[in-house]
């Protein structure tokens, strides 16, 4: 059993913590940073509702359960998961229960310059040597430090300077593992060098007889010098799954990243989202959509870090809670004193479908530069009766005509999409789950 | 069609409609005219179905089934079709896609099988030209950023699609322009074909004109106080409605 000891923040959890460290096969050439980690979740413990990030997301039943770590063999084949494919063409990578499936994956086709694989076979490239385990932040956020001091492998994608790969690479993310309270860590690691280009989907999937699931997920992603990363992210969990989300991307000049959170369905997803655009004339979109239903709860935090001047930002979430579901936004944009001539804008939008659904918005704009442009809007609403009333007396019954609004509130969020084909199949999974 | 029997409804506990009578047989074109308030979009929102409206006395039936009993979409199903006064943007929605949406849920009630892209587009080009429709405009969100006017062509585009049995236009020239006006009363006399009734609500007698109804009715607080053939139209038009408030106060007063 786990001994809890709570203090003002916290709760630390060092045996059970143990346990899991030593469960784990750690990844012997990052020993020192991993127990390192494993030192600053000791210090920083599993957080409560008094700790002002965590205030509306209480996580504290992790620290109060017994979890085992996932030590499920990898039994899926290519088969079970093919036809889940974000396109047809795509690249299927499996990480099931935390750990590269190669036989359940398909990589036929790669380019030359593209490289995808597991920490164990790459860690001697040279940028996993300079940056793999180097940005998500271990000493402040709690997770991240649970997550580098536990995970046993890793999915790095390279894509070489010059690089321009317009198939998606999918890491589908599955959880087969049949303990009944599990513990899953992820990690992913993406760097794409001077002028490449690439597209990568993460999606997390359960097929697990578990019933209890707390998925820690980190992904850290490098964009180098003029480089540009499209990035879709879909959490489409089973119910009994907690997810915290760890996102850090790294931004050189003259970079573009687009990433879009869609968050559909978990029992209580945390998204953590960092974008640190460290050099001159960076571009960042980040899109981010929940449809929360029953009694989930869905958290996105966000911290768009302006470090350099000329870079521009824009966010744009969207929520739509429904039944007793909770939203949390919290989204925070730091311009540095010579984060000159920044744009950053910021808009989240929520939709409440019943009189229980419930929303917590917070725009945090910290501005330390004076020429800057910035702006934030956060509105919360419900469904537009005369919008409904309009759709019904043209034949469209009420379930329907539901779908179609909500449709048609969050749709621009996936709109943004860069690929057509991953945007016509987020579109379709959208749709599905508003039915 | 559709017959009205001492119908009464109220909106917000207030009482609008106070026992209304009248009857459209097939083919037939009724002109509801009155003065501000008398309750001519009540009437209007009270056969739509909309929620806000309590209907407190009275029947409607409408081919010989109880109206008020049937939701919105259902009475949309069986043939009743509301042009709004007011319609709603609707951002995020295309228009070819609500109509496509809608015709096929028509098309299901009736047993009717769904149109595929091909004919739906083919069904659509073929409406449009009734109320001179841009094809930008089917691509667009559901009214939003439409004009005026645009928004009205888009009502009657809409009725051309889904081919009511009776349609119900709500104040449909009100802030249209006299080249707008043409239009839309156009698309109207294209669809009228000798079995599909209208109600046209309006303030004014200028869109009898161009829509020459053939039975005019003036309501005045909830009720049907005078009914005639189109010359009622015209009088009124010249007179204004204070005659007719005048002799109804005085038969009230009495």
């Amino acid at each position: 059993m786990s001994t809890l000891q709570e203090t003002k923040n916290t709760i630390l959890t060092s045996t059970l913590f143990q346990d899991w460290v030593n469960a784990s096969p750690r990844v012997d050439a990052f020993a020192a940073i991993t127990k390192d980690a494993a030192q600053a979740f000791l210090l920083q413990g599993i957080p409560t509702t008094k700790h002002e990030e965590w205030k509306y997301t209480n996580v504290t039943r992790l620290a109060n359960t017994t979890f085992e770590i996932s030590k499920s063999n990898t039994t899926l084949m290519n088969a079970d998961v093919t036809n889940e494919k974000v396109t047809e063409d795509a690249i299927l990578v499996i990480i099931e229960n935390g750990i590269l499936n190669k036989a359940a994956s398909n990589m036929d086709g790669l380019p030359k310059g593209v490289h995808i694989g597991s920490i164990h076979d790459l860690k001697d490239n040279a940028a996993i040597q300079k940056h793999f385990l180097q940005h998500a932040d271990y000493k402040s956020e709690p997770f991240v430090a649970l997550n580098t001091a536990t995970f046993s492998d890793a999915v790095c994608i390279l894509a070489e300077a010059n690089v321009e790969y317009n198939t998606p690479i999918h890491l589908m993310m599955v959880n087969t593992s049949n303990e009944a309270n599990v513990y899953i860590p992820v990690r992913v690691f993406v760097a794409a060098e001077k002028n490449a280009s690439i597209h990568v989907v993460e999606t997390y999937v359960s097929k697990g007889n578990n019933t209890n699931a707390f998925v820690n997920a980190v992904s850290e992603v490098v964009v180098a010098e003029n480089a540009k990363v499209n990035y879709v992210k879909l959490q489409d969990e089973s119910s009994n799954t907690t997810h915290i989300n760890y996102h850090r991307i790294a931004m050189a000049r003259d970079s573009y990243e687009h990433l879009t959170t869609l968050s559909l369905g978990g029992g209580l997803i945390r998204n953590n989202l960092n974008i640190r655009l460290g050099d001159v004339n960076g571009t960042a979109y980040l899109n981010g959509l929940t449809v929360a239903r029953f009694n989930q709860l869905v958290d996105h935090h966000t911290v768009v870090d302006h470090a350099m001047p000329h870079c521009y930002s824009n966010e744009l979430y969207k929520n739509i809670i429904d039944d007793s579901a909770q939203g949390v936004f919290n989204g925070k944009i730091f311009v540095r004193k010579d984060a000159q001539k920044t744009n950053a804008f910021q808009s989240n939008k929520n939709l409440l479908l019943s009189d229980e659904a419930s929303m917590n918005a917070k725009p945090q704009l910290e501005i330390f530069a004076d020429d800057v442009k910035c702006s934030h809007g956060a509105t919360t609403g419900q469904l537009d009766d005369e919008a409904l009333f309009y759709l019904r007396a043209r034949g469209i019954g009420e379930d329907a005509a539901r779908a179609l609004l909500n449709h048609a509130f969050a749709a621009d969020v996936i709109e943004g999409i860069a690929h057509e084909g991953i945007k016509e199949k987020m579109l379709e999974l959208l749709k599905e789950k508003l039915k | 069609m559709l017959t009205i029997k001492d119908l009464k409804a109220s909106v917000e506990e207030k009482q609008i409609l106070n026992g209304l009578n009248f009857e459209v047989k097939p083919g037939e074109v009724h002109a509801i005219m009155g003065p501000n308030g008398s309750g001519k979009s009540t009437l209007a929102s009270v056969l739509a179905g909309r929620e806000e409206y309590e209907v407190t006395g009275g029947e409607v039936l409408f081919n010989g089934e109880d109206l008020l009993d049937m939701s919105p979409e259902d009475r949309a199903r069986a043939g009743v079709f509301l042009a709004f006064q007011y319609p709603v943007e609707i951002p995020g929605v295309s228009n070819a896609n609500f109509l496509k949406t809608a015709v096929n849920e028509v098309r299901k009630s009736k047993g009717l099988e769904a149109l595929d892209s091909k004919q739906f587009l083919k069904l659509m080009q073929e409406k449009m030209k009734l109320v001179e429709m841009d094809k930008t405009m089917t691509q667009r969100s559901v009214n939003e950023g439409f004009s005026g006017g645009e928004k009205k062509r888009n009502e009657i585009f809409q009725m051309a699609m889904l081919e009511p049995s009776l349609a119900i236009l709500d104040e449909t020239d009100s802030g249209l322009d006299i080249d707008a006006l043409r239009i839309v009363a156009n698309g109207v006399n294209a669809l009228r074909d000798g079995n599909r009734s209208f109600i046209v609500i309006t303030h004014y007698q200028r869109l009898l004109d161009y829509i020459v109804p053939d039975f005019v009715h003036v309501l005045y607080k909830g009720r049907i106080v005078k009914s005639g053939t189109k010359e009622l139209a015209l009088e009124l038009e010249e007179k204004g409605y204070d005659w007719i408030k005048e002799e109804v106060d005085a038969t009230l007063n009495a």
